[in-house]
């Protein structure tokens, strides 16, 4: 199978390629210098936007938690559903599309890959079984260590080597592909109702505090060499002055080696951890305190989890959190704590235009993304379907490429708190081609350490292309911001593997795309020493048979596993 | 003998997957670990009569037919009913779930569980307020409080209280028992509420106003001297052990969700523990009874967003229940044709129901022989997962575990993920004009 793209305006940041005119050749599902033959298609892209596929980082679209947010709120099912068409199944849900819809939807705007960020070890199988229901995307999961009770004993006994072997066999165990920390020993402490709302705060129970936590795993991740640093939702996720918390959280890894050069610190949805302020009186954003310190360090990455100003449902392993919503708002609340791992909570929030908090919210969110300088630092998503729902990218674009776009929020659709306590109405920035491109794709793909098959159109690279219906010679995205919105919903073409899988915004193929696992190779005897802890804890503690805990690889249909030679870990 | 270890229980919600069974030449010669429910499930595959040939109904009773006839006659059912109901699905894998749900959406028809006959109110009432849960191992790790109401598990799930609840040591709870309180509350002293700290024996159908009435008494109100039968005293005293302990849990089965009141019995209580977490930690969960009833309701929600009651015929995912749940279906007589999997509603649904499913055409798959079999025109005969064939179970607390294979099915018989599948692309054959 051959394909050619012609003439289209080819935005590929990893490649240096700026809005030049270009062919993509693609054959057999990989970017190539030149066909062998005639091409079985030709997709004229002249005066039209092409680039990697969308990449999304971060977006609770699938897993045990997910699911149970689907199950208690059929309102949201109710409130929009997809019909059966031809070749394409039948499916509901707002704010938590259900999953086959989450394949079409992403992939009609331009997305090809789509992780899931919060995935319990012991529902892992879960999330593997439902990712195989997302058709088209490429996906990975990852597992989450907050609470883990082997990390947490073996950073209390001093042993990294050990560490380092559980972290590896948890993401085998688990077929994961990152090192995942929620509000990291806040999930333990929430076992007995309680919270930690400071760096410091000690585990009950087991001696250690979330900076050991954070340190201790982050330095466990890179001995592994994973692809990925840690990905991290620090403590204190959505309290007014939380920003304080966030800075001494980034601090930590400051010195982690890191043999790769990323970055040793993947801090998620930002905006819930810039708030300032000490009381939701007195909130206001501090997206200026973490946007200074980030452009100020090169060991961190963040994505932004922009507020949408919508009625969604939210859901993070952060329990402790969960149940502090569920109090400021009295609506419906899902608890579900895991045993020996973690605390996954929902309940549904409505964002108000007219309220000021969820207003300054929404502020944050783009000021983060406009106080940082340089775009692969801070990458756009939603924390679907925390901030909004992930089908709002579109118009997030829109709004970070055209100042008079969020003028007119400012001035007519959010609360006056705005102009008062954030510094988003004196931003002018605005997002270039270049950049959109940047934080929807490639930054993810160098982020995750994915970057030689994926975000890119280099020769070599798996041929997951997006063409928007978008001159950009002819458009002002400044002006015609709801053209730039449209454009980004429903793409001309979406080619996943060298298969046109979206025409016209229509989904019209839906293959099973990858699914990416890290197994680190650690030392035998290592790793043979970590199990036998392993097996005393499975028989006493948990409430399953070790031999029935790890995911069989059958539940990855087109698993991709990601070798990596880890025997010098001690 | 071959030795089969770690094999989980394809009996009930509790899901243990500790079993050992020994097996000799096609025979199952002993299950250790498992409580009596199971053992039976696992020897019953040693029982001779077991059908083996697909049959349909002639003029003169059963005859028995090829699998490709009988998967045609289910297809052409299917295809021809406006509305066909496909039902059961609790004690089959999730793999069968998830070509069972392509194929009600393929023929426009509803896909319904045990849920609708169970624990459904309590899945409504979890979408009225929610469900402060846990799983079961933090259960055995750290509550000192366990309640079990309107639930019997010493009959109904034998190994719940020694693997998770009342027995086990745990790393917060090292003397098992004795560092742990049991409180039962029931319509009658049950087996369960004879081994109980405190029993609290509550009048029929007076739940929702014990349940109240906690929740009442925890947020400052004066009690009256008795509710619900219940003395004033025992009230007091029990929800003063909720407050005090350091992690409760309530239990509750089908004796709270299907007497009077139904959801909004499981409302009260679920509000109730919400309550309490103002105080300690505390959770609630429901004691689903067949093993892979809260499989079928995971795999529904994520592939369609609504739990059970799932309505295809106009293309969309529609859920309202009472209005697409199985039994309202049958005994308005809405369905025109009916797939049962893996349940037996002519062995328990109510008789206009079953009325209504003998009148009208009804295919079965279904190792057993059953009431619903001999209702049904075409039954298929199925191989048994957790035994014969592998895949997902999800247990009580939607921990997803692989039931094992350990034994193959007879010839001629396959899983029913495999005989869907033939119906579905039979389905399609004949939409498309074949």
């Amino acid at each position: 199978m051959e394909l050619e793209i012609k003439n289209g305006t080819v935005y590929d940041p990893l490649n240096k390629v700026d809005g030049e005119r270009m062919d993509i050749l693609i054959r057999d599902g990989r970017i190539v210098e030149k066909l062998k033959g005639k091409a079985d298609e030709t997709i004229d892209a002249r005066g039209r936007i092409v680039m990697p596929g969308g990449i999304e980082i971060h977006s609770h679209f699938a897993g045990g938690k997910e699911t149970a947010g689907r199950l208690f709120r059929p309102e949201d099912g109710a409130r929009t559903t997809y019909r059966r068409l031809d070749g394409m199944r039948a499916g509901s849900g707002y704010s938590m599309p259900s999953s086959f819809t989450v394949g079409y939807l992403y992939a009609q705007m331009g997305y090809t890959m789509a992780n899931t960020p919060a995935m319990p070890p012991l529902f892992a199988r879960h999330t593997h079984e439902e990712l195989c229901d997302v058709p088209i995307l490429d996906k990975a999961a990852y597992p989450t260590y907050d609470g883990n009770w082997f990390v947490m004993r073996y950073l209390k006994e001093g042993d990294p080597g050990k560490l380092a072997a559980c972290t590896a066999w948890f993401l085998k165990a688990t077929k994961g592909l990152v090192v995942k920390l929620v509000n990291p020993g806040g999930t333990e402490n929430w076992g007995w109702g309680r919270n930690a709302v400071s760096i410091d705060e000690p585990v009950i129970g087991f001696d250690v505090t979330p900076a050991e936590i954070v340190k201790g795993l982050a330095e466990a991740n890179e001995r592994l060499g994973l692809p990925h640093s840690i990905h991290l939702h620090p403590n204190n996720l959505g309290k007014p002055g939380n920003f304080e918390t966030t800075l001494q959280t980034l601090e930590l890894t400051r010195n982690v080696p890191v043999k790769n050069g990323r970055q040793s610190m993947y801090l998620t949805h930002a905006q819930f951890h810039s708030f300032g302020g000490d009381s939701w009186k007195s909130f206001e954003s501090r997206a200026d305190e973490v946007a200074k310190y980030i452009n100020g360090c090169d060991h961190v990455v963040c994505d932004t989890g922009n507020v949408t100003l919508d009625e969604t449902t939210t859901m993070t392993s952060d329990g402790p959190m969960e149940y502090f919503l569920h109090n400021l708002t009295h609506l419906k609340w899902m608890n579900k704590d895991v045993e020996l791992e973690t605390a996954p909570g929902i309940t549904p929030f409505i964002y108000s235009r007219k309220n000021p908090v969820h207003s300054v919210q929404w502020a944050i969110g783009l000021e983060l993304a406009l106080l940082i300088e340089d775009p692969f630092k801070v990458l756009l998503a939603t924390d679907h379907p925390n901030g909004g729902p992930f089908t709002r990218y579109p118009r997030i674009i829109a709004w970070l490429m055209s100042e008079p776009y969020r003028r007119y929020y400012i001035e007519e659709r959010v609360h006056e708190a705005v102009q008062k306590q954030s510094s988003l109405a004196t931003l002018d920035r605005e997002y270039t081609f270049h950049d959109v491109a940047v934080v929807t794709r490639a930054g993810q793909a160098r982020a995750l350490g994915l970057s030689e098959h994926k975000g890119h159109l280099g020769v070599g690279a798996h041929a997951d292309v997006a063409i928007y219906d978008l001159n950009p010679s002819e458009i002002d995205p400044s002006r015609d911001y709801k053209a730039v919105e449209k454009a980004f919903s429903a793409t001309a073409y979406t080619v996943k593997d060298g298969e046109v899988v979206v025409r016209d915004g229509k989904v019209v193929a839906s293959p099973q795309g990858r699914t990416y696992w890290a197994n680190p190779i650690v030392d035998h005897e290592l790793e043979r020493e970590m199990e036998k802890d392993i097996e005393q804890y499975f028989k006493k503690y948990y409430s399953v048979n070790l031999a029935n805990y790890p995911v069989q690889k059958s539940y990855l249909e087109r698993g991709r596993e990601l070798k990596i030679d880890a025997r010098d870990v001690k | 003998m071959e030795t089969h270890t770690d094999v989980i229980c394809p009996f009930c919600g509790t899901l243990c997957d500790d079993i050992e069974v020994q097996v000799e030449g096609g025979r199952i010669m002993d299950v250790l670990n498992a409580c009596k429910l199971g053992t039976a499930k696992f020897m019953s595959m040693n029982k001779k009569h077991r059908p083996l040939k697909p049959r349909v109904r002639g003029e003169n009773g059963f005859e028995e037919t090829t699998v490709e006839d009988a998967v045609e006659r289910v297809a052409r059912m299917l295809v021809e009913a406006k509305k066909p109901l496909l039902y059961g699905w609790s004690t089959t894998e999730c793999e069968a779930h998830s070509v069972g749900i392509e194929l009600a959406e393929e023929v426009g028809g509803v896909i319904d569980s045990h849920s609708s006959v169970c624990h459904g109110p309590s899945v409504i009432a979890i979408q009225d307020v929610g469900y402060p849960s846990v799983t079961l191992g933090e259960v055995k790790n750290r509550a000192d409080l366990d309640i079990y109401w309107g639930s019997n598990p010493m009959h109904a799930h034998p190994r719940h209280m020694s693997r998770y609840s009342r027995y086990p040591r745990g790393y917060f709870r090292e003397r098992g028992q004795a560092d742990r309180t049991v409180v039962v509350i029931d319509v009658r002293k049950t087996d369960t509420a004879s081994i109980a700290d405190k029993f609290l024996q509550v009048e029929p159908g007076g739940d929702y106003e014990l349940a109240n009435a906690f929740r009442a008494a925890l947020n400052g109100v004066e009690l009256p001297d008795e509710v619900a039968g219940v003395p004033k005293k025992d009230i007091l005293q029990t929800l003063d052990i909720m407050k005090e302990a350091q992690f409760g849990i309530l239990f509750f089965g089908v004796g709270l969700t299907m007497s009077p009141g139904k959801h909004r019995n499981i409302d009260c209580a679920i509000k109730l523990v919400a309550d309490l977490n103002r105080y300690t930690k505390f959770s609630i969960m429901a004691m689903r009874g067949h093993y892979n009833v809260t499989g079928f309701s995971e795999v529904l929600t994520w592939q369609s967003g609504f739990p059970f009651g799932v309505d295809y015929t106009r293309g969309r995912p529609w859920y309202n229940p009472g209005e697409t749940t199985s039994i309202d279906l049958l005994t308005r007589g809405e369905v025109d044709a009916c797939l049962v999997i893996g349940a037996d509603p002519g062995g328990n649904f109510p008789r206009r129901a079953v009325e209504h499913f003998a009148r009208i055409p009804t295919a079965t798959l279904e190792p057993h022989e059953t009431p619903t079999t001999y209702l049904s025109d075409v039954v298929i005969p199925t191989a048994i997962a957790g035994i014969e064939v592998e895949g997902t179970a999800y247990r009580m607390d939607a921990v997803p575990l692989q039931v094992r294979r350990f034994m193959d099915p007879p010839e001629g018989v396959y899983p029913d993920r495999e005989i869907l599948k033939m119906i579905l692309d039979k389905v399609r054959e004949i939409k498309n004009g074949a």
